[in-house]
């Protein structure tokens, strides 16, 4: 694999520290992205609120990207921390599985 | 031996083809892929699929000067480029050097979830970020099966792979996309489905515990192509797709003739040897010299000056130079001085492809004006006989397309070994076939040799005696008996006999002489007795002449004496009276 890449996402990291850290790797404005990025922000502000760093990458404009982090289907989620990695394909309308398969605690009870 | 693609402008339009610049693949496909389209390769684990691809991108760059792109499935860049190193392929060079881009598609089953509707627009986002950052003409995927494995949406996929080569196409790349073969499919998945445009399919087989690999062109849509399973090989140069050479008949042919090496069987040709260039076969029971007959044209061709190679598939290199020298043919100085070169290997050590390879080889770097295969029936030991005329049809052509004077030997068994040769095609592909065999007498084994066919010349209808001497070959005289031409004791016998009625006939004229001296002696004894009794016979009436005479003569006188009126007429008177 070619060695020297532009800047990996890790350096402008919106918040290094936060305890939940997701990747998510979408395809511009295409139906499938715009839900994924509503569909996570959604889910992150009701499990995770104020615990997560989002970072949302349009591979159109970084494809390098897409060949550093091993993306194939668009969208993808990456769950960067905590470890293990995780990788969500789909827009994550099946909000059952994104939950579990990326562990998050249970939401809090509605006001 | 590899070609350029054909520069020549058709009279017809053409499918525009990309060159592999893979031995004898351009010539099956004629003239390479489609350009810009998709090509199918599948095939069952151990095929080359994923070289073929490697190479298809390799010889792309350094022969045609197309940039490539291999996105692997299976392999990541380092093992692919340690994998190819051993065929002379410097991945890394060609990457550093922005011609290659190898890009190693990871998927990991188990730390993917799927959760709502997506496509594959990652994979096609990196393809084409590889192809525009190096200016790709040629695309391998190896294997895009793959994604099957990864993914659980199978009609998602299907329809991704769909949108896939129809997006390669738009970009105008010459794919190769490689799948596993399937159980009754071409491919497990169904790929062909997909690629419509050429479809090639490698095939592993063993048969009689011998790995042949084969290939065939299924499909190739726009394109005529060479239908046939072509056999290929994996060697040290990379794919190598038989034949290498070309499927037409269109070779030079020469006016120049050569030695066999033994002048007697020169002279049996007539213009005294066989034409530059072509194949002569030499068949013959065990022990009939062939190899003796085989060295004698090989030495005669390096005395020529010229190089020969010489394929022994019987005998060590050292065994047969000991063994030549003892009939008085040293090939040691031309070995020594590199013309004559021995090759000897055993026939079952490999394949036939792999001994046509080796020969296509060695050919290729040694350059050789004549070849001698001793024998090719060893090679027939190793593959059915299909594959046998196949082989040595390529064989045979090769050489006459390389205009290289070539000689094999067969073992053959009695007559039937000659209809099975005949069978096998091999006494087709030849110009000259000549047949050494036994002729078994009355306690005695004897060497004949008769030429059986020879193209375009002039031969001998004679079986000839040869005899192995401390000088080589030497053909002997005819010699004809009473029921045809006579060999061995029978040669003897009959020259002893010959020599026996040679004798007779002299006596008998010696004895002839004899006899017509007596004759003229005795001739001679009779003429002198008849000349004796001739001349008492004339003493004899000369006597009786001369008395009658004296008669006369005295009643002459007498009457004389009478008319003179004289009782007596003196003695001495008479003869005055009538005076």
């Amino acid at each position: 694999m070619v060695a020297a890449e532009p800047t990996p996402p890790a350096d402008d990291l919106p918040e290094p520290t936060a305890e939940f850290v997701f990747h998510l790797y979408v395809t511009g404005a295409t139906p499938n992205s715009t839900r994924a990025v509503r569909n996570c922000k959604e889910i992150c502000e009701l499990h995770l609120a104020g615990r997560y760093g989002l970072l949302i990458v349009d591979i159109y404009q970084q494809p390098h990207l897409a060949q550093q982090e091993q993306i194939i289907a668009a969208p993808t989620l990456v769950r960067v921390r905590p470890l293990p990695q995780r990788r969500l394909v789909g827009d994550l309308s099946d909000r059952a599985a994104v939950v579990a398969a990326l562990s998050l605690p249970p939401a809090p009870p509605l006001p | 031996m590899r070609k350029k693609p054909l520069a020549a402008a058709p009279a017809l339009p053409r499918l525009p083809k990309a060159p592999t610049g893979i031995d004898g693949l351009d010539e099956i496909t004629e003239g390479g892929l489609p350009r810009g389209r998709p090509t199918l390769v599948c095939g069952s684990a151990g095929c080359g699929k994923t070289l073929l691809g490697i190479e298809f991108l390799v010889r792309g760059i350094q022969q045609f000067g197309e940039a490539g792109v291999l996105l692997s499935f299976e392999e990541t860049a380092a093992e692919l480029a340690a994998n190819v190193t051993s065929l002379g392929f410097d991945l890394g060079a060609l990457q550093a050097n922005k011609q290659l881009r190898i890009d190693h598609v990871h998927i990991d089953r188990a730390a993917l979830e799927e959760t709502g509707e997506y496509d594959l627009e990652g994979l096609f986002i990196r393809l084409g970020y590889a192809i525009d950052a190096i200016g790709a003409k040629r695309v391998v995927l190896d294997t895009l099966e793959a994604l099957f494995a990864g993914f659980t949406n199978q009609a998602l996929l299907r329809a991704e792979i769909r949108r896939l080569f129809g997006w390669l196409k738009d970009k105008g790349v010459t794919a190769v996309i490689t799948a596993e073969r399937g159980e009754h499919t071409l491919t497990r998945q169904g790929l062909e489905e997909y690629v419509s445009d050429c479809v090639i399919l490698l095939d592993n087989r063993v048969i009689d515990q011998i790995t042949t690999r084969r290939l065939r062109v299924v499909k190739y849509r726009g394109s005529t192509h060479g239908t046939n399973e072509y056999p290929y090989l994996i060697t040290e140069e990379g794919f190598s797709v038989l034949p290498v050479t070309s499927l037409r008949l269109e070779h030079e042919v020469s006016d120049n003739i050569v030695s066999s090496g033994v002048p007697g069987l020169d002279a049996m040709f007539g213009r005294g040897g066989w034409f530059q260039g072509t194949s002569t076969l030499l068949t013959g029971t065990a022990g009939t010299a062939k190899t003796t007959l085989a060295v004698a044209f090989a030495l005669a061709a390096c005395q020529r000056g010229e190089r020969c190679l010489y394929f022994a598939f019987e005998e060590s290199p050292a065994q047969l130079v000991r063994n030549m020298r003892s009939v008085g043919l040293d090939l040691a100085p031309y070995i020594a001085s590199g013309l004559l070169r021995l090759e000897a290997s055993r026939p079952t050590l490999s394949g036939l492809e792999r001994h046509l390879v080796v020969v296509h080889k060695l050919i290729g770097q040694f350059r050789p004006q004549a070849v001698v295969i001793d024998p090719i029936s060893n090679l027939v030991s190793v593959g059915s006989a299909s594959e046998v005329r196949s082989m040595l049809t390529r064989l045979i052509d090769y050489l006459k397309v390389h205009g290289v004077t070539a000689l094999f030997t067969a073992l053959v068994s009695g007559s039937r070994g000659l209809v099975e040769l005949a069978e096998e095609g091999v006494s087709s592909l030849v110009d000259t076939w000549i047949s050494v065999r036994d002729l078994e007498g009355i306690g005695e084994r004897n060497r004949g040799l008769s030429i059986l066919k020879s193209r375009g010349m002039a031969h001998s209808n004679q079986v000839r005696e040869f005899v192995v001497t401390a000088r080589g070959v030497e053909l002997l005289d005819v010699v004809i008996g009473p029921l045809g031409i006579v060999t061995g004791a029978g040669r003897l016998s009959q020259r002893l006999q010959e020599q026996a009625v040679a004798r007779a006939a002299q006596f008998e004229v010696d004895r002839n002489d004899r006899e017509l001296e007596r004759k003229r002696r005795v001739l001679e004894a009779t003429i002198n007795n008849l000349r004796t009794e001739f001349e008492s016979v004339e003493e004899e009436l000369r006597r009786v002449n001369d008395q009658a005479q004296a008669r006369q003569q005295a009643q002459d006188r007498d009457r004389g004496t009478l008319a003179a009126g004289r009782p007596s007429g003196g003695p001495s008177a008479p003869s005055e009276t009538p005076a």
